[in-house]
């Protein structure tokens, strides 16, 4: 099973969500936030650039050895009475999730916070099989209540506006008083804390992801803000963790080095309040924790990735850095990538997981400007792995006729420089006359598509390759 | 084959290995071994006075509060002013390792165990304190239940100063010098500073599911 895909209808989403005012409105907070907050605290970290390279080191190193740093951290985990269940897709990995509920005669599941559980689609499994999933980060909480998918790895309601998540409260919580004040963002919070407080307590099973898994230890590893995957694992009987095996790192120090970018790339913190390292289950004497501990390892295709262009994309720590930095993910939101990972790194992984037939339109809308590349704590060079997934589609013949024609004109002069420089340089002189008076186009022929949003700015100066010789002096 | 054998063979056909190379092996294990630091920030490596300072600060930049008592026997009487500056009820769950504790002193009235999701209150003893962020760490077991650190609104915790490590990679060490290495307990809680959501409107608001206060006692020994 894997959540519904509108990836394929990329243009028409963009086109709705460059119309939605709400969306547009929301979207400003991310424009906003995100990228001073990152910067502020990068700076206050002289440490921070190299930090970054050796956060890069070490998920390459755990890549080529992915095999035996599995093999040793399942050694770990069932050392400490864990379990390890192996999963070769979605739907291995949703049965494997039943299977324990399903023995445990689970009515009620909480949930922290768990891309791969939307990857897989485990609320839907969950649903199917009668048993009830409840999301408990708060953003979760708030697109399950809505039926939607996250549009953002780490803010998965930051495509709504308050007033949206009061009607959506008031439509669901209706054991509460009608005439109850929400006009507050933190009465919001507050609601949401005494709902969700009564599922905790009463959950059979609670589900976590995990930012990794130590190898040394054989631990596994959530950070969250809110507290809620903490509550997800200590209070019912039974804690099933769902990964991916590129989540593995040799050690605790390791882990360590990665911490110090993950908060400072995602939220602009020094640290996340809660980082929780969890080794099996509950141990004698223990007051409190889960009887049993199980961790279900996802591969979904990515075992394939390994020793392809797209290995360095398997360093992806989830941070979300690329998106709050993307113009692209700014314009049209989350939701219009259609399916769980947005903007530039789902650009890149979505291809991967569900095919580039159905995704190819992702690694196109990126204007390569390489702001992603340029903040990814882990260093993955996003924009080169577009251009192989662009490249990949024009071979496969996937990209449309307008597309291949308008590639193969332009193919043709850039293949004879005399006429490209001549053509060009009469080009531009056309659109810099026709353009003198207000130094921009309203509307232009072939170029709808831009001007029906902005203006097209007049060319001014020489060519690129003319301004370029002045440059070099003939050098 | 069974789903982990296909896994792990797709693997290793990926990255054109076998499994069973010897140099691969032996370069896992020792670095499992070794643990090597990697690159510890300056920030990390203070000592003595100024080690307490930046944990101070960082802490009080996380929102947390804290305040230092000469001696353990004075912590019961901490905790009952910290109750009453917040106007709160003289009650609190508090961590087995804490029992021993002069609370008959105070008027508090002080119970341990595990939580229910009742307790106001919860006084735990944290494991360490690590500057370089203000982030405390709480360890599982018998003496020190992981529900006070999520549960009670209010949540409490008691470390000595010479628990308080400059970097993680300190206090990592300490903890396999007391559970061995490659051993963790069930539980490893890094607290930095009260709960928060960001998730409406990205407005950072406290107490989203766990403690909306965070209070750190720094016992001087």
């Amino acid at each position: 099973m894997t959540a519904h895909v509108t990836s394929p209808q990329f243009k028409q989403n963009a086109t709705k969500a460059l119309a939605d005012d709400q969306l547009q409105k929301a979207m400003s907070n991310v424009r906003q936030g995100f990228i001073d907050k990152r910067a502020a605290v990068a700076a206050k970290l002289p440490e921070f650039e190299a930090l970054r390279d050796s956060a890069r080191d070490i998920k390459n190193h755990a890549l080529q050895n992915l095999d035996l740093y599995l093999e040793r951290w399942e050694e770990k985990v069932t050392a400490a009475g864990g379990q390890v269940h192996w999963a070769r897709t979605a739907d291995e990995a949703c049965g494997a999730v039943l299977d324990i509920c399903r023995r445990v005669g689970a009515k009620t599941v909480t949930k922290g916070k768990s891309m791969i559980s939307e990857e897989i689609a485990l609320n839907a499994a969950l649903e199917t099989a009668g048993i009830t999933p409840v999301e408990t980060d708060l953003g979760e909480y708030i697109i399950q209540l809505r039926g939607e998918l996250p549009s953002h790895i780490i803010a998965p309601a930051v495509h709504l506006n308050a007033t949206q998540v009061e009607s959506d409260f008031r439509r669901v919580h209706t054991h509460l008083d009608p005439q109850r004040d929400l006009s507050q963002p933190v009465q919001l919070l507050t609601e949401a804390r005494g709902v969700l407080r009564d599922k905790f307590l009463s959950a059979d099973v609670g589900i976590t992801g995990a930012n990794f898994l130590i190898a040394e230890t054989g631990t596994s590893v959530i950070v969250t803000n809110e507290g809620n995957g903490d509550l997800t694992q200590i209070l019912p009987r039974i804690h099933i963790v769902i990964a991916s095996i590129e989540k593995v790192v040799p050690t605790l120090e390791d882990v360590s080095q990665i911490l110090r970018v993950l908060a400072r790339s995602a939220t602009g913190q020094e640290m996340s309040v809660y980082t929780t390292f969890s080794t099996g289950p509950r141990r004698p004497g223990d007051p409190d924790g889960p009887e049993e501990y199980h961790v279900i390892v996802l591969d979904n295709g990515r075992s394939a990735m390994l020793g392809t262009a797209f290995q360095d994309m398997l360093r992806c720590i989830r941070c979300g850095a690329c998106m709050n930095h993307c113009p692209v993910y700014h314009a049209v939101g989350g939701h219009a990538y259609g399916w769980v990972y947005p903007g530039p790194m789902g650009a890149v992984l979505s291809p991967s997981l569900i095919g580039v037939d159905k995704a190819g339109h992702l690694p196109n809308a990126s204007t390569f400007c390489g702001r992603c590349e340029s903040v990814c704590p882990v260093r993955i060079p996003l924009p080169k792995m577009m251009r192989h997934w662009r490249e990949r589609e024009f071979e496969r013949h996937l990209s449309p006729a307008t597309v291949r024609s308008g590639i193969a004109f332009w193919g043709f002069f850039a293949k004879r420089p005399a006429l490209y420089r001549l053509a060009t340089r009469a080009a531009m002189g056309a659109l810099a006359w026709f353009g003198r008076r207000k130094g921009a186009f309203k509307s232009l022929p072939l170029a709808g598509c831009w001007t029906q949003y902005r203006d097209f700015p007049a060319p001014q100066g020489g060519t690129f390759q003319a301004q370029w010789k002045a440059k070099r002096g003939g050098r | 084959m069974s789903a982990r054998d296909e896994i792990l063979g797709t693997i290793r056909r990926s990255l054109g290995v076998t499994g069973t190379e010897r140099p691969r092996h032996s370069a896992v294990d020792e670095r499992l071994a070794a643990a090597p630091k990697g690159l510890v920030p300056e920030r990390g490596n203070l000592s003595g006075e100024a080690l307490i300072d930046l944990f101070k600060a960082q802490a009080a930049a996380t929102l947390a509060t804290l305040e230092e008592v000469d001696g353990l026997d004075r912590v019961p009487e901490a905790v009952a002013d910290y109750l009453r500056r917040g106007n709160l009820p003289a009650r609190a769950r508090i961590g087995d390792g804490l029992a021993s504790l002069p609370w008959g002193a105070t008027a508090l009235e002080v119970t341990t165990g595990a939580s229910d999701g009742r307790d106001l209150v919860a006084v735990n003893r944290a494991f360490g304190g690590v500057a370089e962020t203000g982030t405390l760490a709480l360890v599982s077991g018998p003496d020190s239940p992981t529900t006070l650190n999520f549960l009670p609104d209010y949540a409490v915790a008691v470390l000595k100063r010479s628990e308080i490590t400059g970097d993680y990679e300190t206090l990592w060490a300490r903890l396999r010098e007391r559970f061995g290495k490659g051993v963790m307990p069930r539980t490893v809680n890094w607290v930095t500073g009260p709960s928060r959501s960001g998730d409406i409107e990205q407005t950072i608001l406290l107490g989203a599911h766990g403690p909306r206060s965070v209070h750190i006692i720094v016992v001087n020994d």
